[in-house]
């Protein structure tokens, strides 16, 4: 299982932090989708991937128990 | 001593420039972010701050790599606050040393500049008639391959 973390705009949308989530084999690209889908996750073209707590590109597979963060345009400073 | 912190407690402007102090700095340069009541003539009421605290930790750690890589002999530190913060509160303070002056002023602009563009940390404004997250400020930067591009990175 993965957890999958949401924030910002994505974490009201969600309705939580977090979810636990099957996503071995799936590119983060597919993950993505499949959650935009399911959450009607507003701008996600605009919403870089963190696998393990490093960026991923969208065609990165996952592995089980990765943890995966959808981050958008951060606005800190 | 931790260099790079998530503080959910007001910043204390002056531990973070005592932890740069080295007998080879010529000078410090310190910046520090307040939040700013009116954008574009609208009046904010405060801030909500929130991060992906292990990894924005990271991040901040990142960025020192890269301004000592940078800048011979450079010394970063770096606080940024996440909850409720109110006008004129510090949202982030950065302190570098360096052995001459140019330096200390380029690299702490330059570690604000990537603070804003690779550290997951928000901003939810809230004004009097609503409240929104703030991405990038207007929403006009996207990731076609999903993140920050390799320049974005590395440079």
């Amino acid at each position: 299982m993965n957890k999958v973390l949401f924030f910002a705009h994505l974490r009201d949308a969600v309705g939580a932090e977090s979810l636990s989530v099957a996503a071995a084999g799936k590119t983060v690209a597919e993950l993505k989708a499949e959650l935009s889908a399911q959450y009607d996750l507003p701008r996600m073209e605009t919403v870089m991937t963190a696998i393990n707590e490093e960026f991923a590109s969208n065609d990165e597979v996952i592995s089980d128990g990765d943890e995966i963060a959808f981050i958008p345009p951060v606005s800190g400073g | 001593m931790k260099l790079y912190e998530i503080s959910k407690e007001p910043i204390d402007i002056q531990a973070v420039i005592d932890k740069v102090v080295q007998r080879d700095a010529g000078a410090i340069t310190t910046f520090i972010g307040t939040v700013r009541e009116l954008t574009k003539g609208k009046k904010t009421l405060f801030l909500i701050y929130d991060a992906y605290e292990a990894m924005a930790v990271k991040k901040l750690e990142q960025i020192g790599d890269e301004i000592e890589e940078r800048w011979s002999g450079a010394s970063v530190a770096i606080t940024h606050r996440v909850g409720r913060l109110d006008i004129t509160d510090i949202a982030v303070v950065i302190a570098v040393s360096t052995p001459h002056r140019a330096d200390a002023y380029d690299a702490n602009r330059y570690a604000i500049e990537r603070i804003k563009e690779i550290v997951p940390i928000w901003k939810k404004e809230h004004w009097e008639d609503g409240e929104e997250w703030m991405g990038n400020q207007l929403e006009t930067v996207a990731y076609p391959t999903g993140k920050p591009e390799a320049g974005d990175l590395d440079e």
